[in-house]
């Protein structure tokens, strides 16, 4: 029987109270400015809230004085780890409206892009999952491993990380000549490497206790709040868009959709680490293929939608992101809207928190795999 | 007793893992070959960044003195976050017309978000990037740099 502490000098029991206390907005493991007010009974979680506006710069108010081509480069500072499948779903929307074809060149090299940036942002993700559970090492075996795609990228578009490499019709160059060979070697490279993460995290019995049932979602909870990625897919729900809606170059690849059932922490380490293998079988078809032809489609210089309302959504790392436009047939949108995946993730953090421990919200925030401006445009 | 030897296997277990993961430090401590460290500043002479590297904008020059910025101000309309200003001037050329020419290429680099849109809007490819990428200076002022030389003058058959 548990022993109830009682007061000295009455000989009741002591009364218990909730309490609150402030999670960041500068905590380490919130990767940003995330303030959760955490309402605790002990160390037992009963409520999170999530505060955002720490880092607003208004990205979809400012779209609507900027012109189609200038708005792609804001997309960067969004999610600025897959900045390329946030740029490709802008400069989708404005062709859908345009109603231009784009060269099978064009989709193949997009769609090889998205996929390499998938895998660097999986990789950073790995190495900072480790040190938020307290392993440093593999952060830096994450970086070793995501500086060889950061480079392909520098080589062939400039930047390293907010790449800006799409353009509405196209491309804005074309690729380096090494950009093949390099893109390559870095497969054969990863594919030695991968297993090695395995062996330092996966298999690891700190790992596996700090991670297996914790953060439960349910596949109901999932849908109903919208959870999508990878996130999404751990509790069964499959919503991969490169499966159901292709895109791009995705109708000519042959890949596996990971889905799993557990829903807990190690469910959705264990589905992107899947999507890795499946991210490298995908590049490795359409590498040797890269169709001949035209980088680019022609078009004015200044871009005018016709009048009417666009929608496209590319599955980007963390999952659905999704552009909603809205023309007057000016040289700027009327309304643009982005729907941001880390925003619908975010909101499952309650349900997934509620009677874990305070360690165990670190954890569970780390496999949402948050990227706050992304949340918080 | 049952307790006891689970509570010893899972002790085995947890040493085997680690032994696992360290195995792999330990191949790595002995192949220095494979550690792709850098040690930068002291690689500066080798270090060289790639073609297409963003670095800053820079407006190129030939040995006379001259750059090929007719002041259309492309740059300066296409630029999300007015980096570019052109200050432009009237002169009077030798056969008693008047013609526009750029006074003033003023770039702010603190306010660049180096997204290559001006170099591709230019029509005589007068600007691009350089591979130049230490931009830390002691004050915000000395980052709003006037691009063209003192003395140049626009070069001859460009317009």
């Amino acid at each position: 029987m548990e022993e109830i502490a009682t007061n000295k000098n009455t000989g009741k029991p002591l009364e218990t109270q909730e309490y609150f206390i402030n999670m960041g907005p500068q905590h380490p493991s919130t990767h940003g400015v995330l303030r959760l007010l955490l309402t605790l009974e002990g160390e037992i979680i009963h409520n999170v809230e999530p505060h955002l506006g720490y880092i607003h710069r208004s990205i979809e108010k400012m779209c609507e004085k900027d012109s189609y081509t200038q708005i792609i480069h804001l997309t960067d500072r969004m999610d600025y780890l897959s900045s390329h499948m946030n740029n490709e779903a802008v400069s989708l929307a404005v062709e859908q409206g345009l109603e231009v074809e784009i060269p099978d060149r064009v989709k193949v090299i997009r769609t090889i892009i998205s996929e390499l940036t998938r895998l660097s942002s999986h990789q950073l993700w790995w190495g900072v999952f480790g040190m938020d559970l307290g392993a440093i090492t593999s952060f830096l075996y994450g970086f070793r491993d995501r500086e060889m795609i950061i480079d392909i990228f520098e080589e062939t578009c400039g930047a390293r990380l907010t790449m800006n490499y799409n353009v509405p019709g196209g491309l804005m160059f074309d690729i380096h000549p090494n950009f093949q060979k390099g893109t390559k070697a870095f497969v054969t490279h990863f594919k030695k490497k991968l297993p090695e993460y395995d062996q330092l995290l996966t298999e690891n019995v700190i790992f596996e206790l700090r991670t297996k049932g914790v953060g439960v979602l349910s596949k109901e909870d999932a849908i109903s709040f919208g959870v999508t990625g990878p996130t999404g897919r751990a509790s069964g729900f499959s919503n991969d868009i490169r499966k159901h809606n292709p895109y791009s170059a995705y109708t000519q690849v042959d890949f596996n959709e990971v889905l799993r059932e557990e829903g807990d922490s190690y469910a959705r380490y264990k589905v992107r680490i899947q999507e890795m293998w499946e991210s490298m079988s995908i590049i490795e078809q359409l590498i040797d293929n890269i169709p001949e032809g035209d980088y680019k489609v022609k078009t004015k210089a200044v871009i005018k939608l016709p009048k009417g309302e666009y929608y496209q959504k590319v599955e980007t790392a963390r999952g659905e992101f999704g552009v909603y436009i809205i023309s007057e047939g000016g040289k700027s949108p009327y309304r643009l809207k982005f729907r941001s995946p880390g925003f619908s993730n975010l909101s499952a953090l309650n349900r997934m928190a509620k009677g874990a421990k305070i360690a165990d919200l670190v954890v569970i925030m780390s496999t949402l795999d948050l990227v706050i401006p992304d949340i918080d445009r | 007793m049952k307790a006891i030897v689970k509570y010893i296997i899972s002790i085995i277990s947890a040493l085997r893992t680690l032994i696992k993961g360290m195995a792999i430090t330990g191949h790595y401590i002995s192949h220095p070959k494979e550690i792709i460290t850098q040690q930068y500043p002291e690689n500066r002479e080798t270090l060289k960044m790639f073609d297409m590297f963003r670095g800053e904008v820079v407006l190129t020059h030939n040995e006379d003195n001259e750059h090929m910025c007719t002041g259309c101000s492309a740059c300066e309309v296409v630029c999300p976050n007015g980096t570019i200003e052109i200050i432009s001037k009237r002169i009077e050329m030798p056969d008693g017309k008047k013609k526009k020419v750029i006074d003033k290429f003023v770039y702010h680099l603190s306010m660049c978000t180096f997204c290559n849109l001006c170099i591709l809007s230019c029509p005589t490819d007068a600007i691009k990037m350089s591979q130049d990428f230490e931009h830390a200076v002691f004050d915000r002022s000395q980052l709003t740099k006037v691009l063209n030389k003192p003395g140049s003058k626009l070069m001859e058959g460009v317009r």
